[in-house]
């Protein structure tokens, strides 16, 4: 996106989820983001895409705040979430995260069981006021995550069990049980086989009604297929920002063009 | 020739077969490597390998199998007469011994020549005198010697010495059997790599059943006493007695019981402090401390195992025992002795924290950091993140870690001796002195100790007792080991 506009932007803050200004990210020496500068906008999907190392997914554990777990790395400029500033002192990352929520580009099921793995978010967090309550909250995130109907009868089995897709939906029926405002996902598909990326990607379409989804993905068919908004990365800068079916048609942008053509990345 | 010189010599020749086989390797594919089907050195550790191992193992084998086989010869040579002199045969075949070692040495000092031993025996020299001559060598020879003993201790250096001799000529032999044979297999054809490597597993396969006989053999010295410790004393008497009061002129009451509880009450008093100190140092080394910080800390933390268990037993005698008296059993009226199950129990759990925390560590590190992310993604805090999902996935080694401390703590003798005192329980006095930790109370093994130590014959219950309590341990840290096996069997959270 370019920084022409910026009366037009306050305008629509009403559909902006999160908003992020002059966004500088370095681990150590290195400069891995430069002035990122994008709306997000709720009930929408939007694709993170770019080759390898352009500072998409960096930019992704920015929004809530993941980046902290890293000692080396510094974040400077603007991130608002609903017009709050999540890198304010009195935000606390830890509540921050319960509202954006993240999925991991590996599926990273707890050791525990399927049970244990959806009630882990609304324990920590206080949630449920008794058992039938977190029941319910678990049965409805997995339905969310469209994997009740194959774990129902063996909820007590360890989610370290499941095959490699439904891990993966396990870990976005987590993610959503703590009832986010925005789902952050990295890479969600990338270790999975083409029959669970289509379960994934469906289900992401449906998450859609809920929450505000930011996709970071290799694939720009799953970026077209998915996202309503698409921003394109490259060497830390974010190129260009838009619909994803402007994006993919009729890029502005040069590189944007080279890239969705299969010219670099 | 001595046992060193044969090594020494089978070595050389080995070293010998290295070059000769490498050399000759490469003279039949005429000095071009590339034609050979191994590279050189395959060819010279062929040869060695070859050289080497057999016979180095006939020689374990002979050093193993020759002694016992001429003491048994011997022994059955002597006269029952000698025997029931000495009072067993064992001490009749002592006496032997050390007989035979007096006679090498005169013979070595020069005091006596072969010809005069050989004669010794046939009743013409003065014993008297023989025996004077004997003790000048400075060897120690007790009472005066008999004929017989002179006969049998002749005999057995006869044996000994052409046994010596069988072996080196046997062993030499095999070795140069092997190099020969080394030799003329090598050709630029032969497939002195696959044969290296099978030969390389037969010697690991070797390591690793001496390992186990080994285990299985101490458990076999160790059952067959405690049999015979059960010929002499009831087995209920002492596996549910519940006074420990040996007494060598006979008569004892050899009951476990307050041994066991000694031992169990000290060890889990060193669990209690050492397993939260320790897992506590590990949490939050691994995931609070920085990389700097944990660079110092924990080889710190592992120079407490470093310690010698001597030198914390002076610490929980000079300064613990004293302080828990004075500062906390006096003024509560529970005891006045600086030795006490509380002291034994403090320092033994200082002694365990390395061992725990250096453990645990480790296996923490080991968790994927994609766990943590995962729990910190949910809006967790640090230490719910650990509590809820870095432990219960490092559970089964920190079940291990605290097991091994807990082996460590059951076996432990020292701190035991010098922090809770020798005396064991005395549960006459009833429950309350069972339970005080500021009273003095033993363990299982410095009761073994201390039955072993000094002038003992095994022949007494009060001697061959320390076999069943040895056992009994032995039992208890196998079971021990077992559950923990269990335990994280069935524990295992597998993460990947």
């Amino acid at each position: 996106m370019n920084d022409m506009r910026p009366l037009e932007r306050i305008v629509d803050t009403d559909t902006v989820k999160i908003s992020a200004r002059n966004v500088q990210v370095h681990y150590g020496e290195t400069h891995a983001i430069k002035d990122v500068d994008v709306d997000l906008e709720a009930n929408t999907v939007t694709a993170f895409i770019g080759p390898s190392g352009c500072g998409k997914s960096s930019f992704l554990r920015c929004l809530n705040r993941m980046n902290d777990t890293i000692d080396i790395c510094r974040v400077q400029g603007d991130i608002l979430l609903d017009g709050e500033d999540i890198y304010d002192k009195r935000v606390d990352p830890v509540q921050l995260r319960a509202k954006v929520g993240m999925v991991f580009q590996k599926p990273n099921p707890f050791p525990k069981s399927i049970y244990d793995n959806i009630a882990y978010g609304p324990r920590i967090h206080g949630l449920a006021r008794n058992k039938s309550e977190l029941d319910e909250i678990v049965e409805k995130s997995l339905r969310r995550g469209a994997i009740w109907d194959e774990v129902k009868d063996r909820l007590d089995a360890p989610g370290t069990g499941l095959s490699g897709g439904q891990q993966q939906r396990l870990c976005i029926a987590r993610a959503v049980a703590t009832e986010p405002e925005v789902l952050l996902m990295d890479e969600p598909c990338s270790a999975l086989d083409p029959i669970a990326t289509a379960q994934v990607e469906e289900l992401i379409d449906e998450l859609r009604q809920n929450f505000s989804v930011v996709i970071v993905t290799h694939s720009m068919q799953q970026a077209a297929r998915v996202s309503q908004k698409t921003a394109f990365f490259h060497l830390g800068h974010l190129v260009e920002h838009g619909e994803t079916g402007e994006i993919f048609t009729n890029p502005r942008d040069p590189r944007t063009e080279s890239y969705i053509t299969g010219r670099i990345g | 020739m001595p046992v060193l010189w044969i090594v020494l010599v089978v070595l050389g020749l080995g070293l010998i077969g290295y070059f000769a086989g490498r050399m000759r390797a490469l003279g039949t594919a005429g000095g071009d490597t590339r034609r050979l089907h191994s590279l050189p050195s395959y060819y010279g550790w062929h040869a060695l390998m070859l050289t080497v191992v057999p016979s180095l193992l006939v020689l374990a084998a002979w050093l193993l199998v020759a002694p016992n086989w001429i003491e048994n010869t011997v022994s059955a040579t002597l006269p029952e007469a000698t025997i029931a002199e000495s009072g067993s045969r064992g001490l009749a075949m002592a006496e032997v011994r050390r007989a035979a070692g007096a006679l090498d040495r005169a013979v070595k000092q020069g005091t006596m020549d072969e010809a005069t031993v050989a004669t010794l025996h046939s009743g013409v020299a003065d014993l008297a005198d023989v025996t004077a001559r004997l003790k000048e060598t400075g060897a120690i020879i007790t009472s005066d010697i008999t004929v017989s003993v002179l006969r049998a201790a002749q005999e057995y250096r006869l044996m000994a010495k052409a046994s010596g001799a069988y072996m080196t000529f046997a062993v030499l032999l095999l070795a140069a059997a092997g190099l020969v044979l080394a030799l003329k297999r090598t050709n630029k054809d032969f497939r002195a790599r696959n044969v290296v490597e099978s030969g390389i597993r037969v010697i690991l396969i070797l390591a690793s059943t001496i390992a186990i006989l080994t285990t299985i053999g101490i458990v076999l010295s160790m059952l067959f006493e405690t049999g015979n410790f059960f010929e002499r004393y009831p087995w209920q008497k002492f596996f549910f007695g519940t006074k420990w009061a040996p007494d060598f002129r006979g008569d004892s009451e050899l009951g476990m019981l307050p041994l066991l509880w000694g031992t169990l009450y000290i060890s889990v008093v060193a669990l209690l402090v050492a397993v939260p100190i320790g897992l506590f140092a590990a949490i939050y080394l691994s995931e609070y401390a920085g990389p700097k910080l944990r660079a110092v800390a924990k080889p710190m933390i592992e120079i407490l195992a470093g310690i010698p268990t001597i030198v914390y037993g002076l610490f929980a005698l000079m300064t613990v025992g004293p302080m828990v008296r004075d500062w906390i059993a006096q003024p509560l009226g529970l005891g006045n002795s600086t030795n006490s199950v509380m002291t034994a129990g403090l320092v033994m759990g200082v002694m365990l924290i390395p061992f725990v925390s250096s453990l645990s560590d480790d296996i923490i590190n080991a968790v994927p950091q994609s766990m943590r992310d995962g729990s910190f993604g949910l809006g967790a805090t640090q230490s719910e993140t650990v509590k809820q999902v870095v432990l219960p996935a490092a559970l089964p080694g920190i079940v291990g870690a605290v097991l091994l401390a807990a082996s460590r703590a059951i076996g432990e003798t020292m701190i035991v001796v010098m922090g809770a005192g020798a005396a064991a329980a005395q549960f006459a006095d009833g429950p309350g002195a069972v339970i005080n930790p500021f009273e003095a109370m033993t363990t299982v093994t410095v009761k073994i100790v201390s039955q072993l130590t000094g002038d003992t014959d095994f022949a007494s219950p009060e001697t061959l007792v320390a076999f069943a309590l040895g056992l009994t341990l032995f039992v208890i840290t196998l079971g021990l080991n077992v559950l923990a096996l269990f335990i994280v069997r069935k524990y295992r959270e597998q993460y990947e």
